[in-house]
């Protein structure tokens, strides 16, 4: 189809910079793509009849790699210094 | 440069920008919405069932005037139970450990009951400031004591949820330094140093439901006396 309408999984990478250009990066439409993409996650893996541990747990590893994404130039300066 | 223990409290920042906003707007994600549906998916069972037990808890002492604060007292007890487990989580920040953000949960909540208390039954809430038969001497040393417990309320409520955390979080830091230090010299200190650890975090997971029931606790308990 158009390439405005399809979804990014469907993109290809030669088209990407095109597909950049046509979607919506105003505050509206960036708030409604991180709907949209919360939306799915939560249909795909939490909102399931069986689900499980797995859907908050992958929820709260991303967290904790985002966490320690944010701390690491702070980390990173740490000097282990074991006076023994 | 070398790393303070508390550095693990300070505010996170990325770029100058201050992250506090996000680590409080996260555990969002992990409250599901309403939906429309008549049987819903197990994590949304799972919270409304809890959500039911913890409001029952906190709104059968109270008469159906305080029956308005159920909105604000319960999703404060989701707020602080989401955020202080949170923060056990490797590498995240517990804004609950800010003195900050916990005075500014207790003091408005605070005031709001002494103020309801005041404007509607002004003799009943003052009177609970002297206990039934204090001897008639000790009367004026006894209204004094018990206006500053009064006025210390809310600083207790919030040094209390802070010191705890902060506490807890320092112990993990301390306990775990000692453990990864430990290991290249004697290794039997640090498996038994593990073991402390290991019991130190199932107390700080019960520290931290703990501290945000009693929080919650507490000023329903303000409530009552004043509504």
């Amino acid at each position: 189809g158009p390439l405005s309408e399809r979804r990014l999984m469907d993109v290809r990478l030669g088209e990407l910079p095109a597909w950049l250009a046509t979607c919506d990066l105003s505050p509206q439409g960036l708030l409604g793509g991180v709907q949209k993409a919360w939306r799915s996650y939560y249909d795909k893996y939490i909102n399931v009849r069986r689900g499980g541990p797995a859907g908050i747990s992958m929820l709260l590893a991303g967290y904790c790699l985002l966490s320690y994404g944010w701390n690491y130039q702070h980390i990173s300066k740490i000097s282990f210094l074991v006076s023994a | 440069m070398s790393l303070s223990f508390f550095d693990q409290f300070t505010s996170p920042c990325l770029l100058g920008i201050p992250l506090i906003l996000l680590s409080m707007l996260f555990p969002a994600l992990l409250l599901p919405s309403q939906s429309n549906r008549w049987v819903n998916n197990r994590l949304s069972t799972l919270q409304s069932w809890f959500l039911h037990l913890i409001t029952k808890q906190l709104m059968i002492p109270l008469n159906k005037k305080g029956h308005k604060w159920a909105l604000i007292l319960t999703s404060l007890m989701m707020l602080l139970l989401t955020i202080n487990l949170l923060g056990l989580l490797p590498y995240t920040f517990t804004p609950t450990t800010q003195l900050s953000m916990n005075m500014a949960f207790a003091l408005p909540l605070w005031l709001a009951t002494l103020l309801t208390g005041l404007r509607n039954q002004p003799s009943i809430s003052l009177g609970h400031l002297l206990p039934e038969g204090t001897p008639t001497l000790l009367i004026p040393a006894l209204i004094m004591i018990e206006t500053t417990s009064l006025l210390i309320r809310p600083l207790a409520l919030g040094v209390r949820l802070t010191a705890n955390l902060t506490a807890g979080h320092l112990l993990i830091q301390l306990i775990s330094t000692a453990t990864t230090a430990l290991l290249p010299i004697m290794p039997a200190a640090s498996a038994l140093t593990t073991l402390i650890l290991l019991l130190l975090t199932i107390l700080e997971l019960a520290v931290a439901m703990i501290q945000a029931y009693v929080f919650v606790l507490l000023l329903s308990l303000y409530l009552q006396e004043n509504i």
